[in-house]
């Protein structure tokens, strides 16, 4: 799950060039937005080199980075007066996932977040952002209110997968998410579904259904991980690159696929280097799209999700 | 082979006479080990008098990613259409249960273990829409792996398919009674495999989220004895009940009966 060294001295001439910035950000001085205009260009430059030749090994690392912008992040920029709400009413509360109700545009939203941690402890308190049954009941709560009362639902998924364990399975992982796939394809409010990092699949997906579904340019969405698909198929840790490349995990790759309907774009080196940059993109399509279905009537909001999913598939009639 | 008349039992270790677990609905007549039924098999043993129409048969799989591991994707589907002599991992068919008209999806582990591509999604998704236009009870017999990796996240986008696919059939109020056999896992499992109005299981199928080795891998500790087995979901309130195979069409005969309001 870890970045690897490799990728860190990939990055460290735009580190590098990013931290100048920084520096120069903290004082003032003359000719300083000029300076920090040059090194924004000289960032672009570094970035154009490196960017075309990533593999899709390398895209997994951008959307795994421990300094990327997590769901809070989104919230907390682009949101007012978030009020998380606590717990599946059943079990537990599942602080891999965070739900509630914010302000955005002036507006009430339910949104639903899938969150890693920033240290060590809050990554094991998040469970690495991997979802119990909890997490996903938590979450059709929230959406059930949100039909209540008629509030558009923002979903941001960043996950590994949901989590394989022995309480999961207990407490019917499979079930939560084949539940939340059913409710969500036939919730009657706009639903609006942002993947910011790892869309790691059931586990993404059982947030994931809706009648928008975009994705950052470095973030990736996969029936499984590369190293799950490695193990299983070629049977060793050698073939992640061989199996991330297969299975067509990019962006473009699923907009080409019609799996997603666009491609936000992250900032040079990625959303990390310039997080501000990276919610102001998100927030420009999230406004967009949240404008253009709230204008749709019901009934045809539904019809066209439906379409859009049942038409997902490749295959020949004969 | 078929010159062979005895058989192993891959639980007891018994060796058997072909002939008598044919009779005995392909479970051992010693321990009750349920052997897997392909596809047809199970039809012929659901619809009355083993008699049934296919449909859907048209839809067939493409490599649509250009997959290659040890072998390339298009070749293992032809392979597995050679040795299945079916199209796909599943098999939609219409007839009678105890008299009344149904649509009975079944799937083929023999298959790329059962798994779930494009074709697989689109088939089920068929089999939901005609019980909808044709007021049918559904019934759905599961037997997967998940979903196929070698479709990425074509694969994945036939969970949401079908599960919405069934939303609307919940909404046309139709029965959908899932059975799962042995094994139901992964992206199979997370949609309408557990979407049933009743969801049944055979006797000791593996039947989870995550496979086991997944599982003991991320602990890193041994699962308890009979860990996502039927029996272990029944007890932890996932199924509605563990159906030996020599009852289950009438076990689901009788249920929809109840549900359609229509006593014998």
């Amino acid at each position: 799950m870890n970045v690897s060294e490799d990728f860190y001295q990939l990055e460290k001439p735009i580190v590098l060039l990013k931290e100048q910035i920084n520096a120069l950000d903290l004082n003032e001085e003359p000719g300083k937005k000029e300076k920090i205009a040059a090194l924004r260009l000289d960032i672009e430059r570094e970035w154009a080199k490196i960017y075309p030749n990533l593999t899709p090994t390398q895209i997994v690392q951008i959307a795994r980075h421990p300094k990327r912008p997590y769901s809070l992040d989104y919230i907390n920029n682009l949101m007012r007066d978030f009020m998380e709400i606590h717990g599946d009413r059943r079990f537990a509360d599942d602080p891999a996932v965070v739900t509630g109700f914010a302000f955005y545009k002036g507006e009430s939203v339910a949104v639903i977040g899938q969150q890693k941690g920033r240290t060590t402890r809050e990554r094991i308190e998040r469970n690495f952002g991997q979802m119990n049954p909890e997490g996903y009941r938590k979450a059709l709560r929230l959406v059930k209110m949100a039909e209540k009362f008629g509030f558009p639902v923002i979903s941001l998924i960043d996950t590994p997968g949901a989590y394989p364990g022995i309480g999961a399975e207990e407490r019917g992982q499979a079930e939560a998410i084949a539940y939340n796939l059913k409710v969500f394809s036939i919730l009657r409010v706009p639903i609006v579904v942002v993947i910011i990092g790892e869309g790691g699949s059931g586990g993404a997906l059982g947030i994931g259904v809706g009648d928008s579904v975009t994705m950052l340019e470095n973030s990736f969405y996969s029936v499984i991980s590369p190293e799950g698909c490695a193990a299983i198929l070629w049977k060793d840790q050698n073939s992640v690159a061989q199996a991330a490349e297969n299975m067509k995990i990019r962006a473009q790759d699923l907009f080409a696929l019609g799996i997603i309907d666009k491609i936000i774009p992250e900032p040079a080196g990625g959303a990390h280097i310039d997080p501000e940059q990276t919610f102001k993109n998100v927030d420009k399509v999230l406004s967009q799209t949240l404008k253009k279905l709230e204008q749709k009537p019901k009934e045809e909001l539904l019809e066209e999700r439906y379409q859009k999913f049942r038409k997902m598939g490749i295959y020949v009639e004969k | 082979m078929s010159e062979n008349l005895w058989t192993r039992c891959n639980n007891c270790q018994r060796i058997l006479y072909k002939e008598d677990i044919l009779e005995n609905h392909s479970v051992c007549p010693a321990c009750g080990f349920h052997f897997r039924l392909s596809a047809s098999e199970r039809l012929a043993m659901l619809f009355d008098d083993g008699r049934f129409d296919v449909v859907d048969h048209g839809v067939c799989p493409l490599d649509p990613l250009k997959f290659v591991d040890s072998q390339n994707y298009g070749q293992r589907l032809e392979e597995s259409q050679k040795k299945t002599m079916l199209p796909e991992a599943v098999v939609n068919a219409v007839g009678t249960m105890g008299g009344i008209k149904v649509i009975i999806a079944a799937m083929d582990f023999a298959f790329m273990g059962g798994s779930m591509g494009s074709v697989v999604g689109e088939k089920i998704t068929r089999a939901v829409e005609r019980a909808v236009k044709e007021k049918m009870p559904l019934i759905i017999v599961s037997c997967s792996g998940g979903a196929r990796m070698q479709e990425g996240a074509l694969s994945l986008m036939q969970l949401a398919k079908t599960s919405a696919a069934l939303a609307r059939l919940e909404e046309a109020k139709l029965p959908f009674i899932s059975v799962l056999a042995d094994p139901t896992t992964g992206g199979t499992t997370a949609s309408f495999a557990m979407l049933g109005d009743i969801n049944i299981a055979e006797p000791n199928a593996l039947i989870g989220f995550a496979g086991p080795r997944v599982i003991e891998q991320t602990i890193k500790e041994k699962l308890p004895k009979g860990f996502q087995r039927s029996e272990f979901l029944l007890k932890h309130g996932q199924l509605d009940d563990v159906v030996p195979r020599k009852n289950l069409k009438n076990y689901i005969v009788r249920a929809m009966r109840l549900f359609l309001n229509r006593p014998q």
